[in-house]
């Protein structure tokens, strides 16, 4: 736990607030669930399914890259199980997109964190190229026909144009409601 | 809980990603491998998510109508004109309808024909978009103890709009005609010819092997046929259209894009399987092909 790096006067580890920690903590992979099924209803939102995918690799990444306590990769391993069985893609390969976006998160979090938006985004971008790629050939081979790649390459670029918007959002979650200390 | 070193804890932590991607890999061979398995999770989890959209497509149905009586208030003045005139060529094609149905009625008595049984069928309201980045699919809420089996056909108040494919305790899956996977025996209105309409995820469906000599007209109406003994003869699909590269599509008469109610039809058509398993839904393709090459 954190609380350890931090000396000084701190209230009292009573049951509530351990609640209000768990739930602080628990925050950005619930609010990623309440995401993919509120996409899932037919909002009439054009470009909605693809909408769907990018938002969760959205935000995905961004919370394995700036609050991996939170974003564990069984929390990940569920939220690709969830995209999985909300559609009528093969299970499974929202799952092992994720959790690789996940890992990749994890393994340039060091150096990511230092250089600011820009190269976040940039990192993020190749992601999702990669996430997207990886989807429409993982989807292809497992339905047995070469898919259209029109749609793999819309969702690449709406995750690239999404994730600025949402990063905005998140970066104020991660600053007050995500925040455990908060509590 | 079981107190482990922290070295032991690092180790275990480093661990998961790996062994949770090897499962991902086993994920999609036991959902290649078993896809009645696959299909029962899926519509677990829409059984356990249908009371919560039906909750939410009340006010959600609220707020598209409210958006789109916003639009219509800018419109009004065009739509009446159009509306008036549209009325006016309505009421002479009602004379000529009325005529044909006399005519036809006296016909039939004429020729003791033996009436088309009235098919039955149940109203399921639109939950949610189920066909994720690669598949066009919607589910639908119905509710406990219903009566839908697989295979029915659904059409909303224009025209078809799939067939029922999954089904839970109180949730059904449709595969639109817009699908990949979706392949419907039709019939050209204009020369009768037969056809086939193949789903491409896109938004108009494309149109396959009709006849030599025969041309798919631009806005010839196109309905379904009864090969195949998949659907019944002549439930109206669509217009064609001829997209910007030449090719034959059918634009859907059904507004797929903002599907709210759609009537399930049991006319008990069970010839071509609903594509349940890989074997299945190969099977039926390959029924459907091989009906569609006899001619």
């Amino acid at each position: 736990m954190n609380l350890e790096r931090h000396p000084g006067i701190r209230p009292r580890q009573s049951i509530w607030r351990r609640l209000d920690m768990a739930a602080r903590r628990a925050f950005p992979a619930c609010v990623i669930c309440v995401v993919l099924l509120i996409t899932a209803s037919p909002l009439g939102l054009p470009g909605q399914v693809e909408l769907q995918a990018s938002a969760a690799l959205c935000c995905v990444f961004f919370w394995s890259l700036f609050r991996p306590a939170s974003m564990s990769p069984v929390a990940v391993f569920l939220i690709g199980l969830l995209t999985d069985l909300l559609g009528y893609a093969p299970p499974g390969v929202s799952v092992l997109t994720l959790l690789l976006a996940h890992g990749m998160a994890l393994r340039w979090r060091r150096n990511l964190v230092r250089l600011g938006f820009l190269a976040v985004w940039v990192s993020f971008v190749a992601v999702a190229i990669g996430a997207s790629a990886l989807g429409w050939a993982l989807t292809s081979l497992l339905t047995f026909r070469l898919l259209p790649p029109g749609e793999a390459m819309f969702q690449a670029a709406l995750c690239a144009g999404l994730y600025p918007v949402l990063a905005v959002v998140l970066t104020r979650a991660h600053q007050t409601l995500a925040e455990p200390e908060h509590a | 809980m079981i107190r482990l070193s922290i070295p032991v804890r690092q180790a275990l932590a480093k661990l998961t990603l790996p062994v949770l991607i090897a499962a991902a890999f086993g994920l999609m061979l036991l959902g290649k491998a078993d896809t009645v398995l696959a299909e029962r999770a899926r519509m677990a989890v829409a059984d356990a998510l249908a009371p919560l959209y039906g909750v939410l497509a009340e006010p959600l149905a609220n707020v598209h109508r409210a958006i789109d009586n916003t639009r219509e208030m800018l419109t009004i003045y065009e739509d009446n004109t159009r509306l008036r005139e549209e009325n006016d060529r309505l009421r002479r094609w009602q004379s000529v309808a009325l005529a044909l149905d006399a005519e036809n009625t006296t016909l039939k008595a004429n020729l003791r024909w033996v009436p088309d049984p009235t098919p039955s069928y149940v109203t399921a309201r639109v939950v949610a978009d189920a066909g994720g980045v690669y598949a066009r699919a919607v589910l639908l809420s119905t509710g406990p103890n219903h009566s839908i089996v697989k295979g029915q056909i659904a059409l909303d108040d224009r025209g078809l709009v799939g067939r029922v494919t999954e089904l839970g305790a109180r949730s059904a899956r449709v595969l639109l005609l817009t699908d990949m996977n979706s392949r419907i025996p039709v019939i050209l209105e204009g020369s009768r010819a037969r056809a086939m309409l193949s789903g491409t995820n896109g938004v108009r469906p494309r149109l396959m092997f009709w006849p030599e000599g025969v041309q798919p007209i631009e806005g010839e109406r196109v309905v379904t046929s009864a090969e195949a003994n998949a659907f019944p003869a002549g439930l109206p699909v669509g217009v064609v259209h001829y997209n910007a590269s030449n090719v034959a599509e059918v634009e859907p008469l059904a507004r797929l894009d903002r599907l709210e109610v759609v009537r399930l039809f049991d006319y008990g058509m069970r010839g071509v399987l609903p594509p349940e398993s890989a074997i299945a839904r190969s099977n039926s393709e390959k029924t459907m092909f091989g009906a569609d090459k006899k001619k």
